[in-house]
């Protein structure tokens, strides 16, 4: 069959979005050839406000890379704008003089900043914020400047001033108006976002209007009407956007605001062009959000594929703040008239603002500040024109008041409607969601963005959509799905497969997979991984360690870096050490050339960008000097925190020092479910930080308190206070007991914290409190664990184990 | 053509596993499966060029060691979501020795 072709001008967010709903429906169509100007894959615009906060990389926020255009036979000149459509010919040409010829064209080029046409608005310094390239620019502009003006206090605006505020500028926000945001907020709204903002350091000068940028070749001040000035060293426009329409006068097509299209979006002078995104005018409204341009995108792929049935109508369209940790939301007309009334909650203690406008029972427009969960709701209710008058009392409370006194996402998004929208940019409702979570068998938000695009745009919607998927596949929902399997291999469990290799006596990964139906011949990674450590855990002595089951860090007994070396950190026994020992490291680094060292946050050494064929050599040096595996790169027992103890801390109450040492001599080595540090504070300054680690324990005059399940990083957790002994025997006993009931309870990759949450901790007092003979029992398996555990694995790969892993194959070709 | 060099004993590459040989101008990984079945590849993620001679192996997959990508060790290719794709080298097992082709 001859293929038509068909040309899309501007790589951006509407017109990739309309390929990829036209790929869906026709996939072998058309040649598709693509002009983009900015040279790139397509990537998320919306996302460049974290970009700019640090809070993403470029990385991240891309949506297809160039593979992608290989893998759909899509002809890509990126990096190349058109500067002429020729429509006698059917022919594009960009500027580099390629011309492609077209039987249907799509215009994307979307919008530019507004830039106010200033004296001195031309220097360098002076910017609009829109692409990768003002991004770039505003980062390097941080990294040697100090001050930031932003002109224009709008949504856009105000997410600039947030990322440079957090790149270390000084930044100024200019507003000619003496309301922030006043097209998607009402003054008290806006007062409490000015004032939140203010409080993390940004200034504002409202009611100012810029008269002059000040400067030689790079701007200096900015000078307002009312004669003051002020320092800028880089000087952000976000005063407004214009659609980008240059390409389509030129050609010819009837333009206003942007290129004016049909309800086919087909541009009403030539139907082989479409138009579609922030470029179009569609019934008087030119859109600047992305929610609008996909459905454009949805109902442009239709007639491109010949289904000729879509409309595209208009949207309604509702706002979010992407600034972390400020919730705001606004949607349709929230100032109201003499038609209208207010209901209206504040508390400005707690920061929370809400005010809803209704006309005639049915919602007219919105306003949330500081809780904005039930903004989906109240944004369902305005599109439906739902008659509100049976709970308006409530509305208020949100959708479920009743009996929930806390601001629980959870059980509040279990009470919307199927229809309900919660992925507001890509128009996902919650049955799409929770059918896809149950039919499809997801677990993770990642795998429900892939599946539904749900919180896969601007993410603000991404805590409902957690909370929906905990709801889904959580114990307490009607619907839930089976549990979840230990991976795609098996239907069974984690807790089944445990159970099922001690009562069946399974002792090889062969033998479980066969008595659990395995799928695949081999598993995956994730379950090798998973079963090598259950068997191990289960049959210590017997089992032998299968090292094509381990992740490469613990097959080669160090950390793989982003550059494929690998990272050496010896064990310091209680971050204790010696002069001699501080001097045996220190040769060892000259020796191998280590080009960094750093004392690590668990009180030892990281060597860093060792090459995999020295690491033996390395360790064997270090064995010799008295050094062990410090177990940095493993799921394992990692390291003991200290503090400096009674031995020389006023303080100090108890040998925390000391006691640091007993108890790394006792647990290192041991393999675990997931990582698992230790820390011992001699006194509850807890100068440790022992309410954070896995088990932590902090002396007092009478002994010793043991606290369990802590964790730092990305979820902090602080510990349950498991009890108070009396004795360091004791401390000893009882730690070993928890360490081998998390070791035979968890789920491989689980930690201590989650974990504890998900059996509770009367499971784990039961286990170790109230039976002192189970107790003794779980350390005396312990005990016996850690014997072929505390075989040093570096020292029996210096002297010649595991030789293959680390010796390359060099061949003179 | 190139000619077919032998590079290493079948039985010294561990099972689901991998030797890296070093040649003048590239790092190969050489897989064993299940089935004995060798497969030859350049040793670097279409991703970001992660070692791929370090990761597990799976039926006749790879994961990367550093950010999970998947590669098909027959053909090269990431498999989805992902795009991408790395050498692969021609390789036979004759007399329980392995030959590439370079
Ligand atoms: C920082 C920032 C934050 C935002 N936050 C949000 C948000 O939270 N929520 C939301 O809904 N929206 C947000 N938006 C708006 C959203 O990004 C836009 O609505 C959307 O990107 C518009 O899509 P588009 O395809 O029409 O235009 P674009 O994505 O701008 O794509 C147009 C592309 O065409 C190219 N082009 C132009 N002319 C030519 C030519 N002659 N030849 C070749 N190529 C050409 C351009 O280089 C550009 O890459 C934000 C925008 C920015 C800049
Ligand atoms: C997403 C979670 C985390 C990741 C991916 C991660 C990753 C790592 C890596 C790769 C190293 C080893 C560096 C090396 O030697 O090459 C490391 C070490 C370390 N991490 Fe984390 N970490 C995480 C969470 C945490 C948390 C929650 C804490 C503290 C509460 C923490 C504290 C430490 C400490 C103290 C070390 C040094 C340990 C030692 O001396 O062996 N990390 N981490
Ligand atoms: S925790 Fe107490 S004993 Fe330890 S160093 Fe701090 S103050 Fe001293
Ligand atoms: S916090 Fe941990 S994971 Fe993040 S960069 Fe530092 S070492 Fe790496
Ligand atoms: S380098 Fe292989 S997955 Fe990133």
């Amino acid at each position: 069959m001859h293929k038509e072709n068909l040309v899309l001008i501007g790589n951006g967010m509407a017109g990739v979005r309309t390929l990829e709903e036209l790929l869906k429906l026709a996939p072998d169509h058309y040649n598709i050839t693509v002009f983009g100007e900015e040279p790139y894959g397509n990537y998320n615009r919306i996302m460049l406000s974290p970009v700019l906060a640090s809070e993403k990389t470029i990385e991240q926020i891309m949506l297809n890379g160039e593979q992608w255009y290989i893998d759909n036979g899509i002809t890509l000149h990126k990096g190349k704008k058109v500067e002429q459509i020729n429509r006698a010919r059917r022919e594009v040409i960009a500027t580099d003089g390629t011309v492609a010829h077209y039987d249907r064209l799509i215009i994307a080029t979307g919008s530019v900043p507004f830039m106010l046409p200033l004296p001195g608005a031309d220097k360098a310094g002076v910017i609009g914020f829109r692409d990768i390239k003002d991004v770039d620019t505003m980062l390097a502009t941080a990294s040697q400047y100090q001050h930031a003006v932003v002109i224009g206090g709008g949504l856009l605006g105000l997410e600039a001033a947030n990322g440079l505020m957090k790149q270390g500028m000084n930044v100024t926000v200019v507003h000619l108006l003496d309301t922030l945001m006043e097209r998607q907020l009402d003054k008290p709204a806006a007062a409490m976002l000015q004032k939140s903002l203010a409080e993390r350091g940004m200034t504002f000068l409202m009611e100012h209007s810029t008269a002059e940028i000040l400067g030689q070749e790079r701007v200096t001040a900015v000078r307002f009407k009312n004669g003051t000035e002020i320092p800028a060293d880089l000087v952000v426009m976000a005063v407004g956007i214009k659609p980008n329409t240059e390409l389509g006068k030129s050609a010819g097509l009837y333009c206003e605001r942007g290129i004016v299209v049909s309800d086919t979006m087909q541009t009403i002078t030539d139907p082989k062009i479409y138009a579609i995104g922030e470029c179009v005018q569609h019934r008087g409204i030119a859109y600047g959000l992305v929610a609008p341009l996909f459905e454009q995108a949805k109902v442009a792929a239709n007639h491109l594929a010949k289904h000729g049935i879509a409309r595209y109508v208009g949207t309604v369209t509702s706002t979010k703040l992407k600034v972390t940790g400020i919730e705001l939301f606004s949607a349709g007309d929230f100032t109201g008239n003499d038609q209208t009334e207010d209901i209206v909650f504040k508390d400005a203690a707690s920061g929370t603002y809400k005010k809803i406008v209704l006309q005639d029972n049915q919602v007219k427009g919105a306003v949330l500040y500081g809780d904005t969960v039930d903004g989906s709701w109240y944004f369902q209710l305005m599109k439906d024109g739902t008659d509100v008058s049976a709970f308006r009392d409530t509305l208020l409370f949100g959708q479920h008041h009743l009996g929930d006194s806390g601001h629980n996402p959870d059980t509040r998004v279990a009470s919307l409607p199927d229809n309900a929208e919660i992925c507001g940019c890509n128009g996902v409702c919650k049955g799409d969601i929770v059918k896809a979570i149950t039919e499809k068998k997801l677990f993770t938000l990642d795998e429900v963005r892939a599946h539904t695009k749900a919180s896969a745009s601007c993410g603000s919607c991404t805590g409902l959509v957690e909370s929906l998927l905990a709801h889904t596949v959580g114990g307490d929902y009607s619907a839930t799905p089976k549990t979840k399997p230990l991976c795609k291999c098996t239907d069974y469990t984690h807790d089944d497969i445990r159970h099922g290799i001690i009562q069946h006596n399974l002792k090889t990964m062969p033998a479980v997979r066969e008595h659990f139906e395995w799928k695949t011949p081999d598993g995956c990674p994730s379950c090798r991984n998973a079963l090598n450590y259950y068997l191990l855990c289960a049959y210590p002595t017997e089992y032998v360690d299968d090292a094509q089951s381990r992740y490469i860090n613990e097959r080669a007994h160090g950390n793989i870096q982003k550059d494929g070396s690998y990272s050496v950190v010896p064990r310091m026994f209680g971050g204790m050490c010696t002069s001699d020992q501080l001097r045996a490291i220190a040769d060892v680094a000259d020796k191998y050339q280590v080009p960094t060292m750093k004392v690590t946050g668990g009180q030892r050494i990281d060597m860093f960008g060792i090459k995999k064929e020295q690491l033996p050599a390395m360790w064997k040096d270090l064995s010799a000097a008295g050094f062990v595996s410090g177990h940095a790169y493993g799921k394992a027992m990692r390291t003991v925190k200290t503090c400096v103890g009674s031995e020389w801390c006023r303080f100090g109450t108890q040998d925390s020092t000391g006691l640091g040492v007993k108890l790394e001599e006792l647990t290192w080595g041991s393999w675990m479910p997931h990582k698992f540090k230790l820390a011992v504070s001699g006194c509850p300054r807890n100068c440790a930080e022992a309410t954070i680690k896995d088990i932590g324990v902090v002396c007092v005059d009478s002994g010793y308190e043991l606290h369990i399940g802590g964790n730092g990083g990305i979820k902090v957790r602080v510990t349950d206070l498991l009890c108070k002994v009396a004795t360091e025997e004791e401390v000893l006993e009882y730690t070993g007991a928890f360490c081998q009931f998390y070791r035979e309870d968890a789920h491989y990759l689980e930690r201590t914290a989650p974990w504890i949450e998900r059996v509770g901790l009367e499971k784990v007092k039961t286990a170790i409190l109230s039976d002192a003979a189970n107790r003794k029992a779980l350390y005396e398996r312990f005990l016996i664990s850690q014997q072929p555990a505390q075989i040093d694995p570096w020292k029996a790969r210096a002297d010649g184990a595991e030789a293959a892993e680390f010796t390359p194959i060099m061949i003179e070709a | 053509m190139s000619k077919w060099i032998e590079v290493v004993e079948l039985n010294k590459i561990p099972v689901l596993g991998s030797r890296l040989i070093k040649t003048r101008d590239t790092d190969i990984a050489v897989f064993r499966g299940s089935d004995d079945q060798v497969y030859a590849i350049r040793d670097a993620c279409p991703h970001k060029g992660g070692p791929l001679s370090q990761g597990i192996m799976h039926g006749s997959t790879v994961t990367c060691p550093l950010h999970n990508w998947k590669i098909d060790l027959s053909s090269g290719n990431a498999l989805a979501p992902d795009h991408g794709c790395s050498n692969v080298f021609a390789v036979k097992v004759e007399g329980g020795r392995v030959f590439l082709q370079l």
